[in-house]
Formats: C-alpha cells, structure tokens, sequence
C-alpha cells in the first residue's frame, strides 16, 4: 500500500484532460478538494462526470494534466496502489463471496491478519446495518441491502477519498431518499472525503458540501448548494437548477442590480443581471416553475393554458408565450386549456442572462 | 349440504390443451425431433442392441472379449493418455490468451484466423503437419539452422504428432469458448478488486477464476469429448499400431477389417460409457463450486 492514512490536506486536480480519440470528454479541469469535505459533482450525461471519477479511481489513464494527493502525484499510480474506495453504479459485488469476504476483501489484500479483519469487517457491516447478513450470497440481499455493502466494503479500508458513481440511480424512489441519508451519515461519522457522481440536483444539493457543475467536459461553476441554487453564473447551470422558463427579450432599464426587459412575447419583466447586461442588449429571461405566477392583474405578460395538474396546494400548469416559448407556472386556480392569462414573477426570483447565441 | 358444482359441458381440447402450452406453433417442433430420433436416438439404440449379438458366445461375449485382452483394453487408457493432456493443455493455454484478447479491439480478426482450422478440418492439418513436422520438414530444419538441436526431432509417428495435431486442432474451439464465458464477466467486478488494493495476479485468482471455472469445466467436457474421438491425426500422425491405438482405431479395425459390426459396436458404447464418466464426474465437481451469476449486482 502506498497510501497508509485517510488524512491528508487537500486533492488537488490540476488541468485535468482526457480525450476520447478526437473527443475532448474532460477539458483542463481544475479543482481542489478538501479532507471531509462532500463534494458532488453534477452535470447530464455525457458531460465528463463519470470520467473524471474513473480517472480519479486509476481506472482511466488521463491524457493530459495531473491529480496530486499533498505533495504526491497519484495519476501515474495504477488503482490498487492508490487505495481509494469506490462504490459503482452496478455496485460490482463479489457474486461468488459472502458479504464478510466481500467487505473484507481489501483488507485481505493488504494482508491483515484475520483475527483483526473480522474485528473491522463486523464493525463495518454494524455502520451500514447489515449485522445477520454477513453469510449471505451478494445474490439473495436485496437492491437496497446490496448497495449497503458496497459502501461497506468501499470504507472498511479507511480510504483518504471515497468515489461514488451514481450510487443511488439503481436503486427506487424511497430507498433512493432512504440510502441518501446513510450515505450523509456514513461520510460524518467517518470523517470521510467523499467525491460523489451523480445527474441528479436535487441529490447533489441535499448530499454535498460543494457541488461541481460539469458540461461538455468543462467545469462551469463550483459552489455550495445555496450559491448554485440562488446564484447560478451561466444559463446551462441555471437550467440545471430548475429555472424550467425561458424568455427572450430586450432590456429597456438598468437600475443597480435590477434590470427591466422587454420581452419577445410581449410584455414586461423584472430580474437581477447575471454577467455584464446594459440597456439595449439581448437576453435571455429565466425563473423556476415554482416562482411563475399566474397573476390575475398583476404586471408580466400574456400566456396561453395547454393543460394544468392539481398539485395539492396549488395547480401546475403548462403553456406558450405568444412568441410559442413553452412555459411551467403556478396558480391558485383550476385553469382550463386555451384560456388566456396573465403570467408574472417577483423580481428577487427572476435572472437575466446575456443572450449568447446573438 | 353441498351440491358438486356443474362444470360446463366440456372444454374444447385445444384449449385445454393452450393451458398447457401445446398448440399449433408446438408443431414446429416436430422437424427437429423426427432428425434427432432419426440421426441420433435409433442408430444408437440399435448399436446398443447390436453390441448384445456377437458373433459367437452369450450376450456378454463382445464385452468379456474386450476386456479380456490387453490390445482391446488397452486403447482405453492410451486414448484417454491423449486427450486429458491435450485438453488440460489448451484450457492451460487458452485461459492466458483470451485473458489478453479480450481488451483488444482486433479482436474479429484474431477469432476468424483461430477459426480457420476448424473449418480445414483434422485431415488437412495432418497432411500439412506431416511436412511441417517432418525430418525434412521446416520445423526441425529451423531449429538445426539455429543450432538447437544436432538431428532432426521425431515428431511424427508417434504420441507427440498425434498430440500437437490434437492441440492445434482443438485450440480454436477451446479458445473462442473460453473467451466468450471471460467475456460475460462484468469487468467492473475487477476494476472494484483494483480499487480495494488487488494486483493483477490477485485479481485473476481471487476474482476471475473462481467465476470462470464453471464455464471452463464446460469447456473442458466439450473439448475432451472432441479429443477423445480422434482418429484421423491418429491414423496419419501417429502409431496406430502400438503408441497411438486409439479406441476409434479398435472400433474401426472390428468393423472393417474384421467385419465384426457386433464388436464394433460394443466398442463404440464402451467409447461412450468412458466418455460419459469423465464427463459426468467433471459435472459433478463443477457442483461443488460457484456457478451463479457472474455479474455484481442489479445491472
């Protein structure tokens, strides 16, 4: 073993690179991780997540750029001698060992002695909840029980860095909120580093100290939930965040942090500036679906109902700006398909983003 | 008081019948098992009857002959001398090599070669290896030339030709077998063993072997019973008088030499009463290991 304790200062990815052939699939990533911290790194498929964490794991040579652990360089280091816990998406059980063989499994390697694996084994398979299972075939747990073992195993090492690809994504609606909570818990009482893969923003906003917003390879913003949540810095970020809505238009006013637009659809709307926005510019106009409004006479513009859900306090409902943007908002009454309203949102919760395609 | 409920009148046959599975597409089945019974069933049942009528003595004669004597009996061990080695040797070898070849990308082009001698068929890579391997042959010659050995090697003619033409023969299909149950392993199942500290050896022993030996407990029954019917390379290669007499050579000399077609059959169900016991323990220690699924979870 080459890495003996889970301490260390920071990780750092510095120009990080790998290339698919001609495809960029991670460009110049550069990132650095602090001990304990629960870092998520966030972004659809395809935008190089995965591979950063293969990369990370040893699993996947990098192509450019290098990944330091303190003050040593790991990326050269093959997966065995970097001594990482990973859990994957499939959770890649052992079928034909127990789940005792399977968590002590890289303690075996490492040569301990059994007396002392077994010690460690049992309190690990305690942590995640699984005493009376430990005879058991990976095979007759269920998906839940299986996902639980993985992250045993992963941990029972004592890695400096724990990876997590997708870990939930296999698993149903429940046992996703259920395990998600272990996880967080699991990461506190280790005292644990955790990078953690996953397509899902509301799983990285609940889980993670710092979520990494990856697209296309490239990482376009870092922050803590609330920064990402209230302050995304592009428009892919904010569209990742929720903001459903769309609007083009043209701004009319600028006043400190608030920006009144014109829009295409007809109508007006009020929203913080996000980037350098004047009067006279084209932009792109977003809110969340939670913060449009249907407001009966209140200042916005005019939209057209296709349909609308009852959502328990509210109605959700779907339909078009007049220049056919599709729009999600609330209201507080049933609407009918075809009936012509008045749309709006506060201002606090509305950003203005420079259009880029102009 | 309880009145037997009236079932009604009757239900058509077909449909009882569709409950049970039988219906108009069941027929399609029928082309396969008429060419079984036909190819397989009756020329074995009769071969079994014909083994019970020998020439001369009771219905046991055929049997207490061949075992009675050595040069009958003896081609039981000299065949299985063959072809456990030569199987054992090729899963040896095949396990390394698929092990290799399953990460490459050329890997079409590498299948289609190693098929080829499959489909050259055994009594043209005799003929070819009669030349290669001869005392003239390029084998020898190459290594004279490289001043390894001073005369050339007796590789013909003997138990060592019959070998090295079971070898090449059999490799191809012992190989593609084994790479295809190698390829069925979820190669996550190794990437995790490298994360949790396994080195490349370990990976194999810990991970991939014991996954892969219920597939090549298979393989090997289905190649030994390949080996155990060799006759041609016999006949070509080896010593069909005295080292490489092989079991099929026995049959074939009682059937048409002696014309003893009794005999001959006898032999060949003694062919299979072998061929089925080493099978048949294979199969059973292939029960006492793990041969579940060979991936590691919900995929």
């Amino acid at each position: 073993m080459t890495i003996h304790a889970a301490n260390f200062t920071e990780l750092k990815l510095e120009r990080l690179s790998r290339e698919f052939g001609n495809l960029n699939a991670l460009r110049d990533v550069n990132l650095t991780i602090r001990q304990g911290e629960f870092i998520a790194l966030l972004g659809p498929s395809g935008c190089g997540k995965s591979t950063t964490l293969n990369i990370l794991a040893g699993l996947l040579p990098a192509t450019g750029g290098g990944i330091w652990l303190d003050d040593k360089r790991i990326d050269r280091l093959r997966p065995e001698e970097r001594g990482f816990g990973m859990v994957f998406q499939n959770y890649a059980l052992f079928p034909h060992m127990s789940v005792e063989d399977n968590v002590g499994f890289g303690l075996l390697m490492r040569g301990m002695s059994k007396a002392e694996r077994k010690k460690r084994v049992d309190e690990a398979i305690t942590m995640v909840r699984l005493t009376g299972h430990g005879h058991k075939l990976p095979g007759q747990l269920s998906g839940g029980q299986q996902q639980r073992v993985a992250i045993a195993r992963a941990i029972v090492v004592e890695p400096p860095l724990v990876l997590m690809d997708e870990p939930l994504s296999n698993l149903d609606a429940k046992l996703r909120l259920e395990m998600r909570a272990e996880i967080r818990r699991i990461h506190n009482m280790l005292g644990a580093t955790t990078i953690y893969v996953t397509h899902d923003q509301e799983e990285a906003l609940s889980l993670a100290d710092r979520i990494v917003v990856l697209k296309d390879g490239v990482v376009r913003q870092v922050g803590t939930p609330d920064e990402l949540f209230a302050h995304p810095a592009y428009l892919d970020v904010a569209e990742f965040m929720g903001f459903r809505n769309r609007l083009g238009g043209t701004v009319t006013a600028r006043e400190g942090d608030r920006v009144t637009v014109a829009l295409a659809a007809g109508g007006q709307m009020q929203g913080r500036p996000r980037g350098d926005i004047n009067v006279g510019d084209t932009v792109i106009v977003t809110v969340r679906a939670d913060d449009m409004k249907h407001a009966p006479d209140g200042e916005g513009f005019p939209a057209k109902v296709a349909s609308s859900e009852f959502r328990g306090r509210e109605f959700c409902a779907f339909g078009s700006a007049a220049d056919g943007s599709d729009l999600a908002f609330q209201s507080h009454s049933p609407l009918v398909a075809g009936d012509q309203v008045q749309v709006g949102a506060d201002p606090a919760r509305v950003l203005v983003f420079p259009d880029r395609m102009q | 008081m309880s009145t037997p409920v009236s079932l009604p009148a009757s239900i058509p046959l077909s449909q009882r019948l569709a409950a049970r599975g039988i219906d108009g597409l069941t027929l399609l089945v029928v082309p396969a098992a008429l060419f079984i019974l036909g190819l397989f069933v009756y020329p074995f049942l009769y071969g079994l009857w014909l083994s019970f009528q020998p020439k001369v003595g009771g219905t046991f004669a055929n049997y207490a002959k061949f075992f009675a004597d050595p040069f009958l009996y003896g081609t039981i061990a000299t065949t299985l001398w063959l072809a456990l080695p030569v199987t054992l040797l090729n899963i040896v070898l095949a396990v390394p090599i698929a092990l290799r070849v399953r990460h490459l990308r050329r890997q079409r082009l590498l299948t289609t070669i190693l098929v080829i001698p499959i489909t050259l068929g055994t009594v043209l890579v005799a003929e070819g290896l009669l030349n290669y391997l001869g005392p003239q042959g390029w084998f020898s010659r190459s290594l004279i030339a490289l001043g390894l050995i001073s005369k050339p090697l007796a590789l013909l003619h003997n138990y060592w030709g019959v070998f090295i033409s079971l070898l090449l023969t059999g490799f191809p299909f012992t190989f593609l077998l084994t790479l295809s149950y190698l390829s069925g392993l979820d190669p996550a199942l190794e990437q995790a063993a490298a994360t949790l500290g396994a080195g490349s050896w370990q990976r194999f022993r810990h991970i991939i072997l014991p996954l892969l030996l219920a597939g090549l407990a298979i393989t090997f029954c289905l190649s030994f019973v390949q080996a155990f019917s060799v006759f041609p390379s016999a006949v070509l290669l080896g010593a069909p008088a005295g080292p490489t007499r092989v079991i099929s050579i026995a049959a074939y000399q009682a059937a048409f030499e002696d014309y003893d077609y009794s005999m001959a059959s006898a032999i060949a169900m003694i062919m299979a009463v072998v061929q089925l016991a080493i099978v048949a323990a294979l199969l059973f220690a292939r029960g006492l290991i793990y041969r579940g699924a060979t991936s590691g979870g919900k995929g």
